[in-house]
């Protein structure tokens, strides 16, 4: 029996658990980590699934991970390198490609050969969203604050959060104007700010996609405008938007943040699944983990996704009957698939040139707008889509640690795959079947694609749900959308990575600011943790 | 490459490397450095330098000055020279090494090469003949400025191993850190170095000028599957911060150049000490730095961590009542340590590791100025540690 006690006990080793982890361990806490799987990561994992090959088999790219954690958690020195993208193109049936290069003009130029106008508009939509991240960007690190509540605190918080919206330029903030705009863009369709800016069909098509990644959103759905925003806010060494391989696979990040945590002390307890948290009194003070086996700690933090824990476990009878109906209305759809290819040589397209920047980042086989709303209307019928909006990169052509010389892997994300797949639900033919169709639409844009596949590994929502322990396989832990973000985010009254039962806390992303590899739930979750146990450390972040 | 022809339309010359260089060089951004036109940026230098840190860069850094330093007393005279002890030195190492006036203040600095108890070259980064001629005066030494007639390239970064595996310069894997040796690459017989500015695994590529463009392609060989960028100047002066190494002219004025005697500086204020051997019999400055050891210095180069990511580019630094105690030489922001990073003097109160100070950074902001008061930490100059850089066998 292992009974040790612990400061804190965080339950799941998703790299915001790892996050909270490090920050906490380094007060000095005691800190132990209990994970289900073999491994730690979440998804953010890499994977040898076929010899030789090494798949980032969830997330697959890097821009959200805030620099200031990079930073505090010295994961430079733990081996992770962030290799910037270069371009990004859509490939058009006509046999020509549109494409975004890191040089200004090159984009202008490439853009203009479908309009000229949209070329030029295009450097007003950067701008414009650009002062949307900027107001973005403080707010991440902001526990958000409660508007029902009079504690200094969050009353506190409300003014700083209003702050950034009405203050001078040199904190951030905007004009009158721009916060108009800021609501616009926190509520309308990407289909529809997108209209106000460019007239192309691919144009806006490339633009659009940022938006329904991830979400049970079509792109003519209110909010979806927000998960643009969302995928826009990281960075990449100062340029804003911009996205990277993480050297070795996503894997490397969780790598480097559980060596972090070790080097400062901590415990990773993994193959471990905790069937239980022990509350006695409305307290948590420990785990039961599925080998029965008891792990004490005075604080328990959950890296899961608030259904799961609150769901699985927690006993409903703990839980305050309004909380527990709260959990259960929480939207955590899931719409992703993932494809992981081994490829035996570099897939050559019939539109971009070998070797061109635009072919070594996100590429993409969407036509239109409509085509993709006709993606998401297939994913409302309980079918994957006929035409899928795929978010697909070749990181083994700038990450020389991927695949063997020559040979090359393919990310492949895909909206929009439901979750209960209609006449009869999944079935080991139809996820095959699923993985044939996006490899047939894949194939139609390349001369040598369909020829050169050694081994794919196919995933639905339903593995995503099996395999990572995402509810539904929804990527973000939870819907993004207006009435979960901020001081909704997951449940409201609870947004303060706390919960109902006292020293029970959450860091997972299903809390502010939301989904993606970005570390800052994780960070946020360990203030707060902090400064109710009276510790200071220093840090860049927090 | 013909030095007699002297034309004011061509001011710049053009390395051996040159129409290899231009082929790629497709921002047309050069820079002048030493007389030759030598790339700044190829596309662009955070590409040039992801490539230094994640597959391997390609840099053409024949304006380097070498000098051949042969004769009988050529170890004793290097020994004069510089601040080290090579007594010890073996054929195939290189020493990396300082040199100083008398009063102590630093000259310039470079590598030695020895190939023979007789046969030494010197690499630097200023010209030096007029230094280590004055400085041989009553040594059976001959000192040739051979800059001219031999073609370098640093070749940098955790591939740079593997292609040169690949190329089948034998056994290259267990050449160690500041050795060379003769291999043949492409045919072509060079001299390789496992040596280079970017605190990365790296080697520089020595050959005569008729081999370059042989051994130019034959480091790319392997870009259908592995990205080896050729990269410029600016990239490199990003490694090179990262990895703490200072440029003399830059992070100091050259004892020879500096117009202002209070900008010299020693190789203790540079935070050099463990270069300086004052067990050595004799050496030009000596005494002078014994004085300054047991004096201890006033101000010294450190590094910084700086809150932000701002970079704190020739910034004051100031003490918690803001009172003036030092300067900022160099600063960027960190691609690998995702931090902002400069190196600086400050006042001797200052210079422990953990120290706190704050830079007076202005930002510029569409044609305005944010002033930030940001705090910095006083860290090790040194600030990327790479494992790979050191490991024997290299990593192939
Ligand atoms: C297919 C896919 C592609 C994505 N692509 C990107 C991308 O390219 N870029 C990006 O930024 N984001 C991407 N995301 C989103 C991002 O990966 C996630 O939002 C993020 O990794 C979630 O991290 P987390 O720490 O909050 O939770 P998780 O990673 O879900 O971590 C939760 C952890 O808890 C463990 N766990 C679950 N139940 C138990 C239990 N009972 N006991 C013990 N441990 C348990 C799990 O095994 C897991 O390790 C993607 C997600 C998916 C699924």
């Amino acid at each position: 029996m292992n009974n040790k006690q612990y400061d804190v006990a965080i339950v799941g080793g998703g790299h915001n658990g790892l996050t909270t982890a490090c920050y906490l361990a380094k007060s000095g806490l005691k800190i132990i980590v209990v994970e289900q799987h073999d491994y730690v990561g979440g998804a953010a994992v890499s994977k040898e699934l076929y010899p030789g090959w090494t798949y980032s088999n969830c997330s697959y790219v890097c821009s959200l991970l805030r620099p200031e954690i990079f930073r505090d958690l010295e994961l430079s020195k733990f081996g992770l390198q962030i290799i910037p993208y270069e371009g990004s193109a859509t490939m058009l049936n006509d046999g020509r490609f549109y494409a975004h290069y890191n040089d200004h003009d090159l984009t202008y130029r490439s853009i203009a050969q479908f309009s000229k106008r949209d070329a030029e508009a295009y450097d007003r939509f950067s701008r414009d969203v650009m002062r949307q991240c900027k107001i973005i960007k403080p707010l991440l690190k902001m526990t958000p604050p409660d508007p029902t509540s009079f504690a200094p605190k969050d009353v506190m918080g409300l003014f700083e959060f209003a702050k950034y919206f009405v203050a001078k330029d040199e904190l951030g903030g905007l004009g009158e104007k721009e916060i108009y705009d800021t609501i616009r863009f926190w509520t309308m369709s990407v289909r529809d700010y997108l209209e106000e800016y460019f007239e192309s069909d691919v144009v806006k098509a490339h633009l659009a996609g940022s938006a329904i990644i991830g979400t049970a959103l079509g792109p003519y759905s209110p909010g979806s405008a927000y998960v643009l925003l969302h995928h826009y806010m990281g960075e990449v060494d100062g340029t804003i938007g911009a996205w990277g391989y993480s050297r070795g696979g996503m894997g490397s990040i969780t790598q480097a943040m559980s060596k972090s945590f070790q080097a400062k002390g901590g415990e990773i307890k993994a193959g471990s699944p905790v069937s239980k948290i022990l509350i006695k009194n409305n307290r948590s003070y420990g785990l039961v983990l599925k080998n029965g086996d008891e792990i004490y700690a005075n604080k328990i933090v959950s890296n899961l996704d608030v259904k799961r824990t609150f769901l699985k476990v927690v006993e409903q009878k703990q839980l305050p009957e309004d909380f527990y109906l709260a959990v259960k209305n929480f939207k955590i759809r899931g719409s992703s698939g993932k494809l992981n290819i081994a490829l035996d040589e570099l897939p050559v397209w019939k539109s971009i040139p070998v070797g061109d920047p635009a072919g070594t980042g996100d590429l993409h086989i969407t036509q239109s707008i409509e085509e993709m709303e006709g993606a998401y209307d297939d994913w409302k019928d309980g079918k994957w889509s006929s035409y899928p909006y795929v978010d697909m990169c070749i990181p083994s052509i700038n990450d020389p640690t991927m695949a063997p010389q020559g040979k090359h892997y393919m990310s492949v994300f895909i909206q929009y795959v439901p979750y209960n797949l209609a006449n009869g639900g999944w079935t080991q033919e139809k996820r095959k079947e699923f993985g044939k169709h996006v490899m047939s639409r894949i194939g139609n844009y390349s001369k040598n694609f369909n020829d050169i596949i050694k081994h794919a590994e196919i995933r639905t929502p339903k593995e995503l749900e099996d395999e990572v322990g995402l509810t539904e396989g929804n990527i973000f832990q939870g819907e993004l959308t207006m009435d979960q973000l901020m001081f909704n985010r997951p449940i409201p009254g609870y947004a303060q990575y706390k919960t109902p039962i006292k020293n029970l806390y959450m860091c997972g992303s299903s809390t502010h600011p939301g989904g993606g590899v970005m570390g800052a739930p994780g960070a946020n979750a360990a203030r707060e943790i902090l400064r109710d146990l009276n510790k200071k450390i220093e840090s860049h972040y927090i | 490459m013909s030095q007699t022809n002297i034309s004011y339309k061509q001011p710049l010359l053009e390395t051996p490397f040159h129409e290899k260089t231009r082929e790629k060089c497709y921002a047309h951004d050069w820079h002048k450095w030493a007389g030759y036109k030598v790339v700044k940026q190829y596309t662009s230098a955070e590409l040039e330098y992801t490539a230094i840190r994640n597959t391997a860069g390609v840099i053409d850094i024949t304006p380097m000055h070498k000098y051949s330093v042969q004769g009988k007393d050529a170890k004793k005279f290097i020994n004069k020279l510089i601040t080290r002890n090579i007594d010890n030195i073996q054929p195939n190492q290189v020493v990396y090494a300082l040199w100083c006036n008398e009063d102590g203040f630093l000259v310039d600095d470079g590598t030695v090469f020895c190939f023979d108890e007789n046969n030494f070259r010197i690499c630097s980064g200023e010209r030096n003949l007029n230094w280590f001629e004055d400085t041989a005066i009553g040594f059976d030494v001959t000192i040739e400025d051979i800059s001219h007639s031999i073609a370098a390239l640093a070749f940098q970064g955790p591939l740079s191993c593997k292609i040169l595996h690949m190329l089948n310069a034998n056994k290259i894997e267990n050449l160690k850190p500041f050795c060379f040796d003769q291999f043949t690459i492409n045919n072509q017989e060079i001299t390789i170095s496992r040596t280079g500015f970017s605190g990365d695994l790296g080697y520089e590529l020595w050959c005569d000028p008729s081999q370059a463009h042989e051994v130019w392609d034959a480091l790319f060989s392997f870009n259908k599957d592995y990205k080896i960028l050729a990269a410029g100047l600016d990239a490199l002066d990003m490694v090179r911060v990262e990895a703490g190494f200072i440029v003399v002219n830059a992070d100091l004025i050259a004892a020879e150049h500096a117009l202002r005697p209070n900008r010299m500086r020693t190789p203790y204020e540079l935070g050099l000490a463990w270069m300086v051997n004052l067990d050595k019999e004799f050496f030009t400055g000596k005494e002078a730095l014994i004085k300054q050891k047991n004096k201890g210095v006033e101000k010294k180069l450190i590094g910084l961590d700086v809150q932000g990511d701002k970079p704190a580019v020739g910034s004051v630094l100031y003490d918690g009542s803001k009172k003036e105690i030092g300067i900022v030489t160099t600063a960027m922001w960190s691609p690998t340590l995702k931090s902002n990073i400069a190196m600086g003097y400050v006042n001797k109160e200052f210079i422990k590791l953990g120290s706190k100070i704050l830079a007076e950074i202005y930002h510029p902001e569409e044609l305005e100025y944010r002033k930030i008061w940001a705090q910095c930490k006083v860290v090790k100059k040194q600030f990327l540690n790479l494992e790979r850089r050191n490991a024997v066998p290299a990593l192939i």
